[in-house]
């Protein structure tokens, strides 16, 4: 049953230094406020696992929360590079963090494998890509009734999957609605999962196919209104792509990263 | 009378033309989503667009910025998870062309969007796969579209993120469960095609105004030209009008955003 708390302790009870960290989101519904409590509390050495890093991982790179990076596309979003993630993988600031790098079917299936509480993730993959010569976790194996090779990744299973939705309700059930990801594979696949939410109703006003993680699938729900931001919530706010452009910049130095961290992070207490 | 029109209009035009009405399309972000949409805004109303992020049969009005925008997603048929995009719809083999761009291309049509340089310490490190290895080989066949320069046509990527046909051009003999692969690349001078037999890159067509010169210095390998090299269709005016129109009201929404 999900335990409704404040983020700063979810985070503090569920995220721990050395776990592996899933914060879920596909451009959409990106879990920043609690990538932003991550930061504040200082977590170390985290494997932090997303399909497509953003800004949010981004700035936990920047901010020196990670150990390794998975992921299957690192850029920013129509504007260009992740300028913090090649700072620690090209020049090792604030430290080096190590990648391994995957598609995103790759990355997908292997979420779904997690959710399904298997070992691996089968697909038809990677023919003639070179990412299986840089990473080990890529391997091949030979369908048992067809002979067909087919591409084989380990299952993602976190410690904590961090995820941001629309709407909860009083006993914890979750809506998530729009462009959904793979945000319930990840909370499904994880050891423990937080789910930060716009706001709590008596009602979810849901209809029978919706994308609903029931409460008793969660262990804590937080209240963080605003939460994607500067990404979004369907329904409620738009993508802030100026931002999006804006953090090019402010990304590309040491120096501004480190003031708008300070500023914006941890000066923001719980609200950034 | 012959129309004004920029270089990389001409590019855009092109690349629309080559999807055809009715075909299912894995649209890729920057120039393949504003060729796919021009497609859909001229002679192709009833292309199917696909994005990565889970939209199905999208309509956008403006172009996205980013590959999950909520205009996706609200003028589509439907969304689906990631998972269900990647395994029923692409590999499932519901896809007959995956369009996409890319920042590396050689003469085999290979793409590189994964770094310049050595893996180990590469001098820069380009944002990754994504979509696009899975895409090149489970859609029924790939257009490419990018601005023709020699830093992108090289004579061999420095890393195969995506397979065209391999460094040997045989990457996709004898598999099993294989799309065509590339069948055209579309730049701002031209027009390419892999050669039959090699499967190298081949000009087949110049646009108005582009010298065979033109291409063989912006590109990395000695390009050979058809034997029947055709001149490309200038753009129509309704195309040039319903492009600068998308791109007029791209820009007016994200400036706002």
């Amino acid at each position: 049953m999900a335990e409704l708390l404040s983020l700063h302790d979810a985070v503090a009870r569920y995220v721990e230094d050395g776990a592996t960290v899933a914060m879920e989101g596909f451009t959409h519904l990106i879990p920043f406020a609690a990538g932003h409590e991550v930061i504040r509390q200082k977590k170390r050495d985290l494997t932090l696992i997303r399909m497509t890093p953003d800004i949010i991982y981004d700035q936990l790179i920047g901010a020196g929360c990670a150990q390794k990076v998975i992921f299957s596309w690192g850029g920013n979003p129509g504007v260009g590079s992740l300028h913090r993630l090649r700072d620690a993988v090209e020049k090792g600031w604030p430290h080096k963090v190590e990648i391994l790098e995957h598609s995103h079917a790759a990355m997908a299936c292997a979420f779904e494998a997690g959710a399904a509480g298997l070992p691996l993730a089968v697909f038809r993959g990677y023919i003639g890509s070179e990412l299986p010569s840089v990473n080990d976790q890529i391997k091949f194996i030979e369908c048992p009734f067809t002979g067909e090779r087919l591409a084989a990744v380990p299952s993602v299973r976190p410690d904590v999957s961090i995820i941001h939705a629309q709407r909860a309700d009083r006993q914890g059930n979750v809506l998530v609605e729009g462009i959904v990801g793979v945000q319930k594979e990840a909370v499904l696949a994880a050891k423990h999962s937080i789910v930060t939410v716009e706001e709590i109703v008596d009602d979810l006003n849901t209809h029978p196919n919706a994308c609903v993680i029931p409460g008793w699938a969660i262990s804590a729900i937080a209240v963080a209104e605003k939460g994607a931001l500067p990404s979004y919530t369907h329904g409620y706010y738009d993508r802030s792509n100026r931002f999006y452009k804006e953090w090019d910049a402010i990304a590309r130095d040491r120096d501004t990263f480190t003031q708008w961290l300070d500023e914006n992070v941890f000066k923001a207490g719980g609200q950034a | 009378m012959s129309l004004e029109y920029s270089s990389s209009e001409m590019m855009s035009v092109t690349a629309a033309r080559a999807l055809e009405n009715g075909m299912t399309c894995f649209v890729g972000i920057g120039l393949p989503s504003e060729a796919a949409n021009l497609a859909r805004l001229t002679h192709a109303p009833e292309v199917v667009l696909i994005y990565e992020s889970g939209t199905l049969q999208t309509k956008p009005e403006i172009l996205p910025l980013s590959i999950g925008d909520g205009e996706l997603c609200e003028s589509a048929l439907t969304t689906v998870a990631v998972p269900e995009m990647f395994r029923y719809w692409l590999q499932g083999g519901k896809v007959d062309v995956g369009f996409l761009g890319t920042a590396q291309i050689d003469r085999f049509a290979n793409l590189n969007t994964t770094l310049i340089g050595d893996y180990k310490s590469p001098k820069v490190r380009l944002p990754g796969g994504g979509g696009a290895p899975e895409i090149a080989t489970n859609a029924g066949e790939v257009f490419i579209t990018l601005k023709h320069s020699k830093r992108a046509f090289v004579k061999d990527v420095d890393f195969v993120t995506t397979l065209g046909f391999g460094r040997d051009g045989k990457g996709r003999d004898n598999v099993p469960n294989i799309g065509k692969g590339p069948t055209r690349v579309i730049t701002d001078l031209c027009v390419m095609k892999p050669d039959p037999d090699s499967k190298e890159l081949v000009v087949v067509s110049l646009h108005p105004g582009v010298s065979r010169e033109d291409v063989i210095e912006a590109t990395g390998w000695e390009i050979r030209f058809a034997e029947q090299l055709e001149s490309t269709p200038e753009p129509s005016e309704n195309e040039l009008t319903i492009l600068r129109e998308l791109k007029a009201r791209t820009e007016r929404a994200h400036a706002d955003a």
